[in-house]
């Protein structure tokens, strides 16, 4: 209620300022219109006097203020004129003295001021010296602040700078300072004043009111900051310490922090850079409630965007030892600001990082000096819990990665994998996956096993589970997202030494292996195929170097295969295991290792026998089988027999017919084999295809029981295509009236009298008869061979 | 014309990381009508990316697929062609053409469109032509050593197809092309 009624008051009292404004304005405007001196003086007078409430808030005084000043244009247009008021300016100087109340009469006076250093008539500097003196009369903060405010602003254009016409004996730029100055130093002890009027309860209106009127204060400093006479030296000499003094022996914490930003704001960084030291010391003196970290956060990102714009200055920097002084000024203020929160100072350092990595990119050890403080700042202390605390360090801990595209240079830093540890489980998955986004992007290759090691102790968060977390509770998207960047992660390791590359893998191996049956399904395929690939780049090489041992060999690192790929029984994994093993033991066969590859074959058997047991893996897992096997040229006679004889038996034993009748026509191709060497054993091959045929016999006679109609008869029109393979490639059993029959036999099951008409079977059939007629026509060899074959009828 | 983009055996994240830049910044959303991938991806964010090529997506299952319920085979007709995809570990000797040849008769298409050896390969026979557009990625293969990454291109116009094969060799992309020409009708045959 209070409240309400305040605001309508104000709002009333404005409109009678207004009003009373107006008013004499109108009168005003009559004399002037008349050059009638006295009355100008008297209206202007009333006028002003409406700029002596004191029931205004700043904001409120602001709009009467503006009405008043533009009345005083007007008035210091006609003032400027003698020849209309015949009055000469410096007896008008005394005339307007004589105004009753010391408000309007100031007011005046500086308005006759202004026309005053205009003529020249007088030195700019008795007469600014003067009216700054004179306007000590107005104490109350507000109406003394709009007071000096007008001052200050008819004076700008006024000031003995270096090339202005105002400069001249004894009218220096020196002259010019001390007036502002005193001005600012006035206008300040105003306004801190204000602090201590209100009664307490209403400290945050007085707030609210202070920083409406803080523009107004902080005006005088960009004044100085224009003021083109002054330079490096008198702003370190004079102008720096002057206000550094004020600002300190104020002792008011908003004014403090305001005019600390002020200055670091308007003055160019050229000047901060050389004044650091000054700047800086001011800090620890400062109230110790004033935000410091902000205003040495600002300062350190001017510098920083300084050295940025300005690569050819960084030397400077050097000089001036920018950064130790930065990082010791921090250290006082943490050291002076015990409470301060963690998000606080861990921000700062940010500043400071920031600024080290722009500045001073190659000096590592400054970085890490950087990382060390915060480690101290975390030590002692619980884990972060804090969401904003944890963002800064993650901010912390991203600079250098940023920074450096390569992250081996980040990870060179003893104190970073420090930082990280103090981050609760969860931020740091979040900061390790940073760090793998940032390898992923940069493709910055970890090329040694130390630097490997560094890197997965950075990432254990994602490697295994640390305390605090367990997989179970993790969300199963982004537990696949973090395992899939491991993964990817992996093929960025790489050194082209062989020994080197294996110590890579065996440290990988020794970090994920604990990873749990989680994540062994994504981070063992990855590994395994690293180790293949290492594999074939030791294919050629012998075992020995220069007759010594070589730890790098194919048999070591498939013994490592073995070890890695077993590890998947824990998940369980049998068939990513199974796929797995038959990848090595192509590999063994590539490296002429016919043990091995033999033992990698038997493991796949077992895994096949005894742990897959969905019936559409049986069939993809037989394939695979088969498929590697029929490739494979290293096993003499017995281990071969061996091996094809389980692959038939497994191939006629899956569970549905034409899954039996295709596997065990696939296993053909282990009997005959393209290449110079290669096994060509027709009367197997013949064994196989006729097997497969009775397969598809029996799976007809089935589908015609179950189902009343016979099958498709696709699964003979494969068989025939195979016995056309075969047939091409020589191979003495199958000869032109055993294709024949087949395709009489085809021909025979498409009539029958059941027959369903497939459209697939039927097309597959056709367009293998117009293969046929095709080879026929071809001529030569192949069509003699075709020769005997009839398709009419 | 119609543009179709075939590839396969990325093997991401098992043996890749990831699509080479290059290759990425050709793969411009919008400019393809088709795409044909031969499995292998192997994980759904190939998946989700390949959708962004292009949403009208086909693909079959690799052995090595995340997702199990991508089809072994599939097939589709694009203006004149009839156009069918399978990964091909199923089809043993892996690679061969003629066995090939016979899944190609068996789905009754003009192009078929296999992977599994990560080796590129344009095979025209007497009923259409076998394309392999090998590993995106240049996958490890125990089948094929030296792996470049290659995709290919098929401007499918009337019964003409110009295979465009793009291949990464030592950093920059070479581009090939073979035409292919359908004859209109099938001879006819006594049955």
């Amino acid at each position: 209620m209070m409240i309400s009624n305040g605001i309508e008051d104000e709002e009333k009292w404005l409109a009678e300022g207004i009003a009373g404004i107006q008013h004499n304005a109108f009168y005003l405007h009559r004399a002037l219109d008349s050059n009638n001196l006295r009355e100008a003086l008297k209206y202007s007078a009333q006028l002003l006097s409406e700029l002596r409430t004191s029931r205004l808030s700043p904001h409120k005084y602001y709009e009467l203020y503006m009405r008043a000043f533009d009345e005083l244009r007007r008035l210091e247009i006609f003032f400027k004129e003698e020849d209309r008021h015949g009055c000469p300016v410096i007896d008008l100087y005394e005339l307007v003295q004589h105004a009753g109340n010391i408000l309007p009469r100031l007011y005046l006076l500086c308005t006759v001021g202004s026309v005053y250093i205009k003529s020249k008539e007088a030195p700019a500097k008795d007469i600014l010296r003067d009216l700054v003196e004179m306007c000590r009369a107005v104490q109350h903060p507000v109406r003394g602040l709009f007071l000096r405010s007008y001052l200050a602003q008819v004076s700008r254009d006024k000031l003995p700078d270096i090339g202005s016409e105002y400069e001249g004996e004894g009218d220096t730029v020196m002259d010019a300072v001390e007036f502002v100055l005193q001005n600012f130093t006035e206008m300040n002890k105003l306004w801190v004043r204000m602090q201590h009027q209100g009664p307490h309860r209403e400290k945050e209106k007085l707030e609210k009111e202070r920083n409406e009127l803080r523009d107004l204060v902080g005006k005088n400093l960009h004044v100085l900051s224009q003021i083109e006479g002054i330079d490096l030296e008198m702003y370190r000499d004079t102008v720096l310490p002057s206000v550094l003094e004020q600002i300190v022996n104020c002792k008011d914490e908003l004014a403090q922090y305001y005019l600390m930003d002020c200055i670091i704001q308007v003055f160019p960084d050229e000047y901060h850079l050389q004044t650091l030291e000054t700047l800086l010391s001011a800090c620890p003196q400062l109230q110790p409630t004033v935000d410091l970290k902000t205003v040495l956060s600002q300062l350190m990102e001017r510098l920083s965007n300084y050295a940025s714009l300005n690569p050819e200055l960084l030397p400077e920097f050097l000089q001036v030892e920018a950064f130790s002084k930065l990082s010791n000024a921090i250290g006082k203020v943490m050291e002076a600001q015990v409470d301060m929160p963690v998000v606080g100072a861990i921000s700062l350092y940010v500043s400071l990082l920031t600024f080290t990595l722009r500045v001073h990119p190659d000096r590592l050890d400054y970085v890490d000096q950087v990382l060390g403080a915060c480690v101290k700042i975390l030590s002692g202390k619980p884990k972060l819990e804090d969401s904003k605390a944890t963002k800064q360090v993650v901010a912390l801990l991203s600079a250098p990665l940023d920074k450096y595209d390569d992250i081996v240079t980040a990870l060179t830093l003893s104190n970073y994998p420090r930082v990280m540890d103090h981050l609760d489980a969860g931020t740091n998955k979040v900061m390790a996956m940073v760090i793998i986004r940032s390898i992923m992007k940069n493709k910055s290759w970890v090329s040694t096993s130390d630097k490997v090691e560094v890197l997965f102790e950075l990432i254990k968060g994602l490697i295994k589970d640390l305390e605090g977390i367990s997989t179970d509770e993790l969300d199963e998207e982004d537990f696949n997202e973090e395992q899939n960047s491991v993964a990817c992660l992996m093929h960025m390791l790489y050194n082209d030494e062989p020994e080197e590359m294996l110590k890579i893998i065996c440290t990988v191996w020794k970090h994920v292996m604990s990873g749990g049956p989680k994540r062994l399904p994504f981070t063992v395929p990855s590994l395994v195929f690293s180790a293949l690939k290492l594999v074939r780049r030791l294919q050629g090489q012998d075992g020995d170097v220069g007759g010594e041992e070589v730890p790098a060999t194919p048999k070591k690192i498939f013994q490592l295969l073995n070890q890695i790929i077993e590890t998947l029984s824990v998940v369980p994994a049998p068939e990513l295991a199974l796929r797995l093993y038959l990848q090595c033991a192509e590999a063994a066969n590539d490296c002429d290792l016919e043990p091995v590859a033999y033992d990698f074959f038997t493991q796949s058997f077992v895994l096949y026998e005894e742990e897959v047991a969905d019936s559409k893996a049986q069939v993809t897992a037989i394939h695979l089988i088969i498929g590697t096997l029929q490739r494979v040229n290293v096993f003499g006679v017995e281990n071969r027999d061996t091996l094809t004889h389980k692959a038939t038996g497994y191939s006629a034993k899956l569970l549905k017919k034409p899954d039996q009748c295709r596997a065990v026509y696939a296993c053909s191709h282990l009997f005959w084999v393209d290449d110079q060497d290669g096994i060509k054993d027709g009367e197997r091959v013949l064994l196989c295809l006729k097997r497969s045929l009775r397969i598809a016999n029996a799976a007809q006679q089935m589908t015609n029981v179950t189902r009343g109609s016979s099958g498709p008869v696709t699964l003979f029109v494969e068989i025939l295509n195979k016995y056309l393979y075969f047939f091409e490639k020589g191979n003495p059993q199958i000869t032109a009236s055993v294709i024949q029959g087949l395709i009489e036999l085809i021909k025979t099951e498409m009539q029958s009298d059941n027959a369903v008409v497939n459209p697939v079977s039927d097309a597959f059939f056709t367009s293998t008869l117009r293969y046929i007629q095709f080879q026929k026509e071809k001529g030569g060899a192949m069509g003699e061979k075709y020769d005997s074959i009839k398709l009419g009828g | 014309m119609v543009l179709v983009l075939a590839l396969g055996d990325l093997h991401i994240p098992h043996r890749a990381p990831d699509l080479p830049a290059k290759f990425k910044s050709m793969l411009v959303p919008g400019k393809i009508q088709h795409v044909i991938c031969t499995g292998n991806l192997c994980i759904k964010e190939v998946h989700e990316y390949l959708k962004t090529v292009c949403p009208d997506l086909h693909i079959t299952r690799g052995e090595y697929d995340e997702d199990s319920r991508y089809p072994d085979t599939k097939t589709l007709t694009i203006g004149q062609f009839k156009l069918g995809v399978c990964h091909g570990h199923q089809v043993i000797p892996w690679g061969d053409l003629d066995s090939l040849a016979m899944l190609q008769r068996q789905l009754d298409v003009d192009i078929l469109v296999t992977g599994h050896t990560h080796q590129f390969t344009a095979y025209k026979h007497e009923a259409g032509v076998v394309i392999n557009p090998g590993s995106a990625t240049g996958a490890f293969s125990s089948i094929t050593y030296d792996v470049n990454p290659s995709f290919v291109l098929m401007d499918i116009d009337g019964l003409r197809v110009v295979v465009y094969v793009y291949e990464l060799i030592d950093g920059e992309v070479k581009v090939d092309k073979i035409d292919f020409k359908k004859t209109t009708t099938p001879t006819n045959l006594p049955h």
